[in-house]
């Protein structure tokens, strides 16, 4: 019972945390920071409803006024703003993710890093994508072709949660509440 | 750590908190019902107004909390006037600016502790599925985690630069989690030890 409550309240903080890592710009100068790897990380570690609760956790901070999304947003301004589509698009996204882990077989590291491009990616721009040209005025493919900017860096950390899950099966095995 | 909350003491920040955000849905709600760039205006008028009062340095931090949404209005202008449509890219760039300029005077004018005792009292029907211990709980552990997982990612990253001319980057993080798991199951176990969290 405990546990569940630190390990929900701790991968809440390292959402936080990865969103804080210096940003690193890609040749189109599109800022990608690590924060969306830790939401893919709620939902391949913790499972489907415990990687909701934290990454809903996560959000109620930030709407508190805590600068914690990429790039010391914060507050609840940024529910108004372009990406509100991403932050609702976010704890359906680690369920996704999470819900994939559980139900298949496949190793823990496959399993992630599927699991994370389905949730991580399909939904989260299943959400982000219509919020932003609902914000914005714009069409879909408007809205897609902005969006676009962020997925080679997306699939590269959907990868990365693979491989961070998968060592956590090994050297954790217990750890690893989606598959307990 | 630094909340978004304006150190600058305002009446506004004398106002409920529940109250302020009441306003601020009713607000946005309006926003969306308005579609005349003029009334719109007025609206992102009355709420640049509320800043002004309180000197330059209240007005300069909710200046900076805007800087994230300039690229979105300079590619909305720029594709609006490349359609030659000025008017409709009026109003989406001013309904926008004047939403979140709302809000983020709301967050700015309000301390974390009061929007979280208003987020408890919120939760206060979903207390069969969220007890609000657990809740209140949750968000106290969430905040003292996040030095606690810097402090341990700056460390690891610090150990790997002491061994290898190569930049730490993503090889830190694999240690740096399971550092952390570890730190939530000790946390666990003095919960557990303090009488849990029943």
């Amino acid at each position: 019972m405990e546990r569940s409550l630190t390990h929900v309240a701790l991968f809440a903080a390292l959402v936080a945390v990865l969103g804080l890592v210096p940003q690193i710009s890609l040749a189109a100068g599109v800022p990608i920071t690590a924060q969306s790897l830790g939401i893919m990380l709620c939902g391949t570690v913790l499972g489907a409803r415990r990687g909701a609760l934290a990454v809903l956790l996560f959000l109620a901070l930030v709407a508190a006024g805590l600068p914690l999304l990429s790039g010391g947003r914060g507050g609840i301004g940024v529910f108004a703003g372009p990406s509100v589509g991403f932050l609702i698009g976010f704890p359906l996204a680690a369920f996704t993710a999470g819900w994939i882990v559980e139900r298949t077989t496949l190793a823990p590291g496959l399993a992630a890093g599927a699991a994370a491009i389905i949730g991580g990616i399909g939904v989260l721009y299943a959400f982000g994508i219509p919020g932003m040209a609902l914000v914005l005025q714009k069409s879909l493919g408007e809205a897609s072709f902005i969006a676009m900017a962020f997925l080679p860096g997306d699939v590269l950390k959907a990868v990365l949660a693979g491989f961070v899950t998968q060592a956590i099966a090994r050297m954790r095995p217990g750890a690893l509440l989606s598959r307990a | 750590m630094l909340t978004l909350t304006s150190p600058v003491e305002t009446p506004l920040h004398r106002l409920p908190a529940a109250a302020k955000l009441a306003a601020l849905a009713v607000f946005t709600v309006v926003l969306f019902r308005l579609s005349s760039p003029a009334g719109l205006a007025l609206a992102l008028a009355v709420v640049v107004a509320l800043h002004l009062p309180w000197g330059a340095r209240f007005a300069a931090h909710a200046g900076r909390m805007m800087r994230p949404l300039w690229p979105f209005v300079a590619v909305v202008a720029l594709w609006h006037l490349w359609v030659s449509d000025p008017r409709g890219g009026a109003v989406v760039v001013l309904r926008m600016a004047a939403a979140v300029a709302a809000a983020n005077l709301v967050t700015m004018t309000t301390r974390l502790s009061d929007m979280l005792a208003v987020f408890e009292w919120l939760a206060t029907p979903l207390a069969r599925l969220i007890p609000p211990r657990r809740l209140a709980l949750a968000f106290a552990l969430m905040i003292r985690f996040i030095p606690q997982l810097s402090d341990r990612l700056r460390q690891i990253a610090d150990a790997f630069r002491a061994r290898s001319p190569r930049r730490p980057g993503w090889r830190v993080l694999v240690p740096a989690t399971l550092a952390a798991l570890d730190d939530a199951d000790h946390a666990a176990e003095a919960l557990r030890a303090r009488g849990g969290t029943e």
